[in-house]
C-alpha cells in the first residue's frame, strides 16, 4: 500500500527541459533518496509526484492508480519542506490537524493521531504554541508530525535538514530513520548531501541535469558506480580522477578513492609533495601534488604526521581502481 | 542606538536636519489648527500667535457644526474613502496574487498593463468618465466616486503587492495545497496575513489622495446629497466674503479621520514587520 511508478516523466518550463524522461519504480515500504547537485531537478520531480506541478508528459502511478490528474490533497501523500512551511497563525496542534480537518476526519480521530505523532516526536509540551515560539529543530519536527498524522501512502521530504545546524541535522536524521522503521511507510527523500543519502537510503537515485545517472543501494553505488559522475558524487572526500594518458593507460580517466591510496615515504607509484594536511583525529586527509597524477587527495585512517612540502609516494589499490571511457561510462 | 559608527555630533546633526524638516512640514497644518480656535480679528491681527483667553473663539466650529449638512459631507467622504480603499486592497491583492502565483500565457504583459495606470493620470479621462457615468445614470452618486477611485488606486496596489507576494514562501502555499486548502483559503488565510505590512503601505498611499480629492466630487457628484468634505468646505469660500473661521475649522476637522486611519494602518505596519511570521 505505498508503491510508486514513474513512467517517462518529462517536465519543461518554457523552452527549458528540467526533467528529461524519468523512469522509476519504488516498492512498498522503501526509503528512496533522490540525490544530485543543486538545480538538477530533484525538487521538480518531487513536486510532480506530489501534484504541485504538472508534468509535461509521462505518468505518475501511486498504488496502481494513475494520479496524473488528481489534486495533491487526494493523492495520499504528505510532504515535509526545507523551510518547514508551518502555518504561522495556527498552534502546533492545529498545524498538524488542518489537513485531516479539511478532509472531514472526525475530531476524536484527529486528536488520537495527533497524540500518537506528538509522542513519537516528543512534541507534547509544545502543542499549544505557535511556530514563532519554537526553535528550528522543533519546527521541523512539527512539520514531520504534520506529515505523520495524515497516515499517507507516501512521505515526501524535500531537503528537510538543510536549514538545521550540524548537530540537529544528525539528530533529526536519526529520527527520520527511526520513523521509517516504525511506520514501515514508503518514503522519498530529496537531498544534495550524499552523506544523508548514504545513511538513510534503501535505494539511492542519483540525478544529474534532469536525468537519472544510476539507481542502486548505497554500497552498490559506492563499490560499482556506473559512470564518472556517480563515482565523483558518492564518497567523501571525492574520488581522484587522473587523466589516463598521463599514466600511460588506455582508459580516458582513471579514478581512485582517497581511502584506496596508501602512502609511503620511500617508494610508491606516484611521487608527490604534500600541499596541505587536514587532521580530523579519526583520519587524516593529505593533499599531494604528484608529478604523474596531478593534485590528489589521500585519506589515511588514524593520525599521520606529514609536513607540508615533504615528499611522499602514493600507491593506488589496483583492485579498487576505476577506469572510465571517453563517454564517462565505467569500463569493465 | 549606539553603534561604533555613530558619534554624538553626527547624531545631533541628523536630528537637527530631521527636526527642521518636521517643523517645516508641520508648520502649515499647525497654523491652520491654531487659527481655527481664534476670532476673525485675531486670525488677521496675529496669525502666528497661539489663542489667548481673549482671542479664543469657537465660532468657526459652531458655524461648521451648525451648518447641519457638514456632518453629512463627512459621512460621504468617509464612505467613499473606506469603500474605495476596501475594493483597491481586495482587488489589488487578488490580481497581485494571480500575477505572482500562476503561470499563464501573457502573465507579464498583463502585469505591465495593470501597472500602466501608475504613469497615466486618471484625470486625463475625465470627459470619458463623465460620459460613462451620465450614460449609466451614476452621476451624483457615491458609487461613481467609489468606482473612479478604485480604478485610480488599483495600478499602484497591484504593482506594489505583486512584488511582495512573490516573496511569500512557495513551500507554505504548497503545504496548504497538500492539506487540501482551496486557492481562496490559501490567499486569504496564508498569504494576506503575511503581506499585511505592504497592504498597510498601499492603504496609506491610496487613502490620502482620495480623501483630499476635489476634482471628481466637483465633476461627478456635486449635489448636496453627495458632497464630500473637501467640496463642502468650498461653501465658506465665497466670491466676495470668505468665512475664514469656518474654513479653518472645517479643514482642521477634515484632518482627523485620515489621521485616525493612518494611525491604525501604521500600527499594522509596525506589527507586521516585528512579528517575524515566515521563518
Ligand atoms: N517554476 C519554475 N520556473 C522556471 N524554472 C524553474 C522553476 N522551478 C524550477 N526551475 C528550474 O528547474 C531546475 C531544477 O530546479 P529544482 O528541481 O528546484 O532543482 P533542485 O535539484 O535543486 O531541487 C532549475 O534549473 C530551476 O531553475
Ligand atoms: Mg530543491
Amino acid at each position: 500500500m505505498g508503491s510508486l511508478n514513474i513512467e517517462n516523466v518529462k517536465k519543461a518550463f518554457g523552452p527549458v527541459e528540467v526533467l528529461k524522461g524519468i523512469n522509476l519504480e519504488v516498492t512498498d515500504g522503501e526509503f528512496v533518496v533522490f540525490v544530485g547537485p543543486s538545480g538538477c531537478g530533484k525538487s521538480t520531480l518531487l513536486r510532480v509526484i506530489a501534484g504541485l506541478e504538472d508534468s509535461t508528459s509521462g505518468r505518475v502511478v501511486i498504488d496502481g492508480a494513475d494520479v496524473s490528474a488528481t489534486p495533491p490533497a487526494k493523492r495520499g501523500i504528505a510532504m515535509v519542506f526545507q523551510t518547514y512551511a508551518l502555518y504561522p497563525h495556527l498552534t502546533v496542534k492545529n498545524n498538524m490537524g488542518l489537513g485531516l480537518k479539511q478532509a472531514g476526519t472526525p475530531a476524536a480521530e484527529i486528536d488520537r493521531r495527533i497524540g500518537i505523532a506528538s509522542s513519537m516526536l516528543s512534541l507534547e509540551p509544545y502543542l499549544s504554541r505557535r511556530p514563532a515560539e519554537l526553535s528550528g529543530g522543533q519546527r521541523q519536527r512539527v512539520a514531520i508530525g504534520r506529515a505523520v498524522v495524515r497516515e499517507p501512502k507516501l512521505f515526501l521530504f524535500d531537503e528537510p535538514l538543510s536549514n538545521l545546524d550540524a548537530a540537529l541535522r544528525v539528530n533529526t536524521r536519526l529520527e527520520i530513520a527511526q520513523l521509517h522503521r516504525r511506520l514501515k511507510a514508503t518514503m522519498i527523500y530529496v537531498t544534495h548531501d550524499q552523506v544523508e543519502a548514504m545513511t538513510l537510503a534503501d535505494k539511492i537515485v542519483v540525478l544529474n541535469a534532469g536525468k537519472i545517472e544510476q539507481i542502486g543501494g548505497p554500497m552498490e553505488l559506492y563499490n560499482s558506480p556506473a559512470n564518472e559522475f556517480v563515482a565523483g558524487f558518492i564518497g567523501s572526500p571525492k574520488m581522484n580522477f587522473v587523466d589516463g594518458a598521463r599514466l600511460g593507460e588506455t582508459a580516458k580517466t582513471i579514478g581512485v578513492r582517497p581511502e584506496h591510496l596508501t602512502v609511503d615515504a620511500k617508494s610508491g607509484a606516484w611521487k608527490g609533495t604534500v600541499v596541505h594536511a587536514e587532521h580530523l583525529g579519526a583520519d587524516t586527509n593529505l593533499y599531494l601534488d604528484c608529478e604523474k597524477a596531478g593534485l590528489i587527495t589521500v585519506r589515511i585512517f588514524g593520525v599521520y604526521n606529514a609536513e607540508t612540502g615533504a615528499t611522499l609516494y602514493a600507491t593506488p589499490d589496483p583492485a579498487k581502481t576505476y577506469r572510465f571511457g571517453a563517454d564517462g561510462k565505467v569500463l569493465k | 542606538m549606539s553603534t561604533a559608527t555613530s558619534s554624538l555630533p553626527r547624531t545631533i546633526g541628523a536630528h537637527a536636519v530631521l527636526l527642521t524638516y518636521t517643523v517645516i512640514a508641520l508648520f502649515p497644518v499647525i497654523i491652520v489648527i491654531v487659527n481655527s480656535f481664534k476670532s476673525r480679528a485675531a486670525i488677521f491681527g496675529a496669525p502666528l500667535a497661539p489663542p489667548t483667553p481673549k482671542t479664543f473663539d469657537l465660532i468657526g466650529y459652531t458655524t461648521v457644526i451648525g451648518q447641519g449638512d457638514f456632518i453629512h459631507y463627512f459621512q460621504n467622504s468617509l464612505v467613499v474613502t473606506v469603500a474605495s480603499l476596501f475594493f483597491v486592497l481586495l482587488f489589488g491583492a487578488m490580481a497581485a496574487f494571480a500575477l505572482s502565483e500562476y503561470r499563464f500565457r501573457g502573465n507579464s504583459l498583463m502585469g505591465l498593463y495593470l501597472a500602466l495606470g501608475i504613469m497615466i493620470p486618471i484625470r486625463l479621462g475625465t470627459v470619458a468618465i463623465l460620459q460613462l457615468m451620465v450614460a449609466s445614470g451614476l452621476v451624483n452618486t457615491l458609487t461613481a466616486l467609489i468606482l473612479v477611485y478604485t480604478a485610480q488606486g488599483l495600478p499602484l496596489a497591484v504593482f506594489i503587492l505583486s512584488e511582495f507576494m512573490k516573496q511569500v514562501s512557495d513551500d507554505l502555499k504548497n503545504a496548504g495545497r497538500i492539506d487540501g486548502l482551496s486557492e481562496y483559503t490559501i490567499f486569504f488565510r496564508l498569504v494576506l496575513p503575511l503581506v499585511r505590512p505592504s497592504m498597510a503601505t498601499v492603504a496609506v498611499f491610496t487613502m490620502i489622495p482620495i480623501w483630499n480629492d476635489l476634482w471628481f466630487p466637483l465633476i461627478l457628484a456635486p449635489s448636496e446629497e453627495t458632497k464630500t468634505v473637501t467640496l463642502g468646505a468650498q461653501l465658506f469660500l465665497g466670491q466676495f466674503v470668505t468665512n475664514w473661521n469656518a474654513i479653518l475649522a472645517a479643514l482642521s476637522l477634515a484632518i482627523m479621520p485620515v489621521l485616525i486611519l493612518y494611525v491604525i494602518f501604521s500600527r499594522q505596519l509596525i506589527r507586521g514587520i516585528t512579528s517575524g511570521a515566515v521563518k
